[in-house]
């Protein structure tokens, strides 16, 4: 696409956040000293396993659980489909329902279209297959949200409370939009029905707390300046859960096969560096958004700046320009060298608007989702206000607008 | 009422039809906008909301109407 107009400031950080410099260094090191499989019985492996038990601890610590409370997958997205499989699995006895809200990240929604796919077996003429827990002919209710993007609290309360739900998730904040989810009372609602309820917290962890009373949360090294291909999931002792995947010969939850290793111990290490940094991060970035909310409002005629204003993720901000085509706005930052993501249908791999937008009856196209990271200067953030306003006339213009 | 056909357009095209087009009526009086874009079922009440015009639902599978009250 040629050389960007400006320097390049990447704002993209819901989407993947620049790996930190504790990840970077962690990881270097890691590679020399955690190559070996951890399960033998030879110096090398006991080096490797020390790592994976350090690791295990940092989470744990981090995330205010116990060690063996902690499973470490391949991709947030991994361990958001185990929990929800899993979660289901577990409880299959109690019932075979998953409440979700309708703003839940893909990864989840696929995983309760999954569990709520009408199997073949259910029409005339064919045998059951053998499928294995969780899988299928089950029943996924999804409950709204409000025009900033919250979730109806009444309408949960009713859901979970239903005879025969297994399960409920809930998003800690939207991806999409930035909106806090009220995931405490939800999870007392959950209670009250003896529900258990999954968080995934991967937009979260690193920018803002996260509630107790959950039953299992997960998250995302990738999203937190951890090196991508790292997924935690926390399953809380007392809840059942049972892997929806074929096992291997360790008996523990996680995913099958060697983890990497030094990828685990670089997201534990960076974790542990943003958390002790994420307080004044959060004050910092929440200031920088609130500049961007109110100038983008300010200068950009027919512009909608969505998500809640005050109870939202620090970093994140997301508008919708009318008349506007969200693949050439992309292309017209990218030439000026800001790297942001969109919700609009032109832009999805799948063609459609973004479930979040549609969920909350939100403008979908023209829309730009910002989102900032330690490295983000107010100068870049003060570069991009000064460039949309005219990217966004120049569009319309051609358009005829 | 002027119908506007935009099958087969992406959307923003079958929203900005609209707001060029909703000029040409008079107060009072409906638009009605065909479009099979996905996002249309959700931009075209949006831009109702954002300009003060008022949404009046999809009568059929790909047809929204719109009444100019402003």
């Amino acid at each position: 696409m040629g050389v960007p107009a400006g320097a390049a400031a990447y704002m993209d950080a819901a989407t993947a956040v620049p790996l930190h410099p504790v990840a970077a260094e962690a990881l270097v090191a890691a590679l020399a000293d955690g190559w070996a499989d951890p399960s033998r019985l030879y110096a090398a492996s006991r080096r490797a396993q020390q790592l994976s038990e350090a690791a295990r601890a940092a989470f744990a610590e981090a995330l205010g659980v116990r060690p063996d409370e902690v499973s470490l997958w391949s991709s947030g997205t991994q361990a958001a489909q185990a929990a929800v499989l899993g979660g289901l699995a577990g409880r299959r006895r109690q019932g075979d329902t998953l409440v979700h809200s309708a703003i839940e990240h893909s990864a989840v929604l696929h995983a309760a279209h999954r569990h709520a796919a009408r199997l073949a077996s259910q029409g005339p003429g064919f045998s059951t297959p053998s499928v294995g827990p969780g899988v299928g002919n089950g029943t996924a209710i999804e409950v709204g949200v409000d025009r900033l993007g919250r979730l109806d609290l009444g309408a949960w309360d009713e859901a979970v409370k239903a005879p025969g739900v297994a399960l409920a998730s809930l998003i800690s904040a939207s991806h999409e939009v930035g909106t806090v989810q009220p995931v405490a009372a939800a999870a007392d609602y959950c209670a009250e029905a003896g529900v258990p309820l999954y968080v995934d917290a991967a937009q979260s962890i690193g920018h803002h707390p996260v509630p107790p009373g959950w039953s299992m949360l997960s998250a995302s090294a990738h999203k937190w300046g951890g090196p991508p291909g790292v997924g935690v999931l926390v399953v809380r002792k007392g809840v059942r859960w049972i892997s929806p995947y074929p096992q291997d010969d360790l008996y523990r939850p996680g995913a099958t096969g060697a983890l990497d290793l030094p990828a685990v111990v670089a997201a534990a290490a960076s974790l542990r560096a943003v958390l002790a940094e994420a307080r004044a991060e959060a004050v910092r970035l929440s200031a920088l958004v609130d500049r961007i909310r109110e100038r983008v409002a300010a200068t950009v005629p027919d512009v909608e700046v969505v998500g809640d204003p005050a109870d939202r993720l620090p970093h994140l901000v997301t508008f919708s320009c009318l008349y506007v085509d969200g693949e050439a706005l992309l292309h017209a930052l990218d030439r000026e060298g800001f790297a942001v993501s969109s919700g609009s249908s032109c832009t999805a791999s799948t063609l459609r608007p973004s479930h979040v937008l549609e969920a909350m009856g939100v403008l979908s196209h023209g829309n730009v989702r910002v989102s900032l990271h330690r490295g983000t200067t107010p100068e870049e953030v003060e570069r991009f206000l000064s460039v949309l306003p005219g990217i966004v006339q120049e569009i319309r213009k051609e358009a005829g607008m | 009422m002027i119908t506007l056909d935009c099958l087969g357009q992406k959307c923003p095209l079958p929203v900005i039809a609209l707001a060029k087009q909703i000029r040409n009526v008079g107060i009072g009086e409906k638009v009605r906008v065909l479009a099979d874009d996905p996002a249309a079922a959700n931009d075209i009440p949006a831009w109702c909301r954002m300009k003060d015009q008022e949404y009046l639902g999809s009568p059929e599978a790909n047809a929204f109407e719109v009444r100019r009250v402003s």
